[in-house]
C-alpha cells in the first residue's frame, strides 16, 4: 500500500576527487552542474528534472554511497512517516532544512542492509533545464556528453535484504516489482518501486553492509545507449559491460565506472509496474540470463566489484 | 614513447612481467599487454580488486580508497594497481585483494548453474 512516498529525490555519492568526478558526471554523463556548497559538495541534475538537484558529490577518502533521498507528498506525510520509522526501530536523525542547499528538512534512517536513506517533503524546484514551463521545446540546446535525462535508481548490496524489503514495504509503501528466487525460495535480489517504474531502488544480498553497486541515469532510446558506448570509448573511460539488455526489468543498458570506481549505468526502456501486479520472478539458476539477457553468463566483475 | 620513460614491472608471484610507461598506471599497462597478472575491477581506486604489494622500486600514487588501503598498508607498499605510476622498474606481488566471504547469491548461482 502506498504511503505517500512519491519518487527518488537525490543521491549523495562519495568521490576521491570532486573535479575529476565532475568530468564524469557533468561532461560525460551530461548532467547539469547546479552549484557548489560551503562544504565543497557539487550539486547536479538531469535536464528533465524539475528539482534544483538530484546528485550530490562529496569528496572523501573512500568512494561509495552516503545516502539516497525520496520525496514524500507533504510535511504531514513526512511527520507521519518519521513517527513510523522510529516505531519500526530504525535509527532516525533529523537533518535541518538547508543542510543541502535548497532542500527542506530531511528525516534520515538506517536499514538492515546498512544503507542510509532519507525522506523529505520540500525542495526548491527550478524546472526542466533550458526549457520554458509553457510551450516547452522538445529538448534544450547546449547539452553535453550522454545527455542523461534524470537520476533514475540505484542498486545496493548488503546483508538481510529481506529486512530492508520489510521496512520499505511496511513503512514506506514501496512495492516489490521484480525478484530473483533460489530453488529454496530465498530472495537474493529485489527490485522495488513507488510508482510505475520497474525499479526506484534495488537490492542484492551480500555479506558486506552498505555497498553501492551502481547509480543509474535514464536515456530515451537504444540509439542513445549506443552513443553513450561510443563516448566511453572516445574518452577511454573504464567500461564494465555493455551495451546489452537485462532480463530483469528488460532495460537496455551499459555500465561503466566513475574516476573513483563508483559504477554508473545509463539505460533506456524497461518494464512497468502497477500496484495490482504480482512480482516478476527470475530463477537464481538462470541468473546469467536474468542479468545479461544476451550473454546469459555470470560476470564476476559485475557481481563483485562494489564501492 | 622513449625507452627511458618505460619501466619493467615484474609480477613475482605470477612469474609474469609487462612494460609500463611513466604516465601510465600499472593496471592499464597490464591490460594493454593482454596479460592477466593483476585482477581488474573498477580501475578507479575504489573497489580494491587490483590490490598489490610493491616489493621494490619507486612509484607515485594517486588517491586510493581508505576502505581498501590504510595508511599503515601504504607504508608497507600496498597499493591499488590502477592508481600507481612507476618511476623505476618494479617488483610487485599481485592477488592481495581479499573478497568478503563469497556472497550467498554468487555461491548459490554457481551451484545451481554448475
Amino acid at each position: 500500500m502506498r504511503k505517500g512516498v512519491m519518487r527518488p529525490g537525490h543521491i549523495q555519492i562519495r568521490v576521491l576527487d570532486v573535479e575529476e568526478a565532475l568530468k564524469h558526471y557533468r561532461d560525460l554523463l551530461g548532467l547539469i552542474e547546479v552549484e557548489r556548497d560551503s562544504q565543497g559538495r557539487a550539486y547536479l541534475k538531469g535536464w528533465t528534472e524539475v528539482d534544483k538537484f538530484s546528485v550530490v558529490l562529496r569528496e572523501a577518502d573512500a568512494p561509495g554511497l552516503d545516502f539516497v533521498g525520496y520525496k514524500v507528498l507533504d510535511n504531514q506525510t513526512l511527520e507521519k512517516l518519521h513517527g513510523e520509522l522510529v516505531e519500526y526501530g530504525c535509527n532516525v536523525e533529523e537533518i535541518p532544512a538547508g543542510e543541502l542547499n535548497g532542500c527542506g528538512r530531511r528525516i534520515r534512517f538506517d536499514s538492515p542492509t546498512g544503507h542510509m536513506f532519507e525522506i523529505f517533503a520540500e525542495k526548491e524546484q527550478t524546472g526542466k533545464w533550458g526549457l520554458s514551463p509553457v510551450n516547452p521545446e522538445a529538448w534544450p540546446r547546449g547539452l553535453t556528453g550522454m545527455k542523461a535525462t534524470r537520476f533514475d535508481h540505484c542498486l545496493l548490496y548488503g546483508p538481510n535484504i529481506a529486512g530492508t524489503l520489510d521496512l520499505f514495504q511496511k513503512v514506506l509503501g514501496f512495492e516489490l516489482a521484480e525478484q530473483v528466487l533460489d530453488p529454496e525460495g530465498t530472495r537474493i535480489a529485489q527490485f522495488l518501486t513507488v510508482g510505475m517504474k520497474a525499479h526506484d531502488v534495488a537490492f542484492i544480498e551480500c555479506p558486506d553492509p552498505g555497498k553501492l553497486h551502481h547509480v543509474s541515469f535514464f536515456l530515451d532510446t537504444w540509439e542513445d545507449v549506443l552513443r553513450a558506448a561510443d563516448l566511453i570509448s572516445m574518452e577511454d573511460v573504464s567500461l564494465d559491460i555493455g551495451p546489452t539488455r537485462h532480463g530483469l526489468t528488460h532495460g537496455k543498458t551499459i555500465y561503466f565506472f566513475d574516476p573513483s570506481g563508483n559504477r554508473s549505468e545509463v539505460f533506456c526502456g524497461g518494464d512497468y509496474h502497477y500496484p495490482d501486479h504480482e512480482p516478476v520472478t527470475w530463477k537464481a539458476e538462470d541468473l546469467g540470463k536474468a542479468i545479461f539477457y544476451h550473454d546469459r553468463v555470470l560476470n564476476d566483475r559485475f557481481l563483485t566489484v562494489l564501492t | 614513447m622513449p625507452d627511458r620513460e618505460t619501466h619493467l614491472i615484474r609480477v613475482v608471484n605470477r612469474d609474469q612481467s609487462f612494460k609500463c610507461a611513466e604516465d601510465q598506471v600499472l593496471l592499464v599497462a597490464m591490460e594493454r599487454m593482454s596479460t592477466d597478472a593483476i585482477s581488474v575491477g573498477c580501475r578507479g581506486g575504489g573497489c580494491g580488486v587490483c590490490k598489490i604489494r610493491i616489493l621494490q622500486g619507486d612509484y607515485e600514487c594517486k588517491r586510493m580508497s581508505k576502505a581498501h588501503i590504510s595508511e599503515e598498508e601504504m607504508q608497507q607498499g600496498f597499493v591499488l594497481a590502477c592508481r600507481v605510476f612507476p618511476r623505476t622498474d618494479l617488483d610487485i606481488e599481485s592477488d592481495h585483494y581479499q573478497a568478503p566471504e563469497s556472497s550467498y547469491q554468487i555461491e548459490a548461482a554457481r551451484m545451481v548453474a554448475g
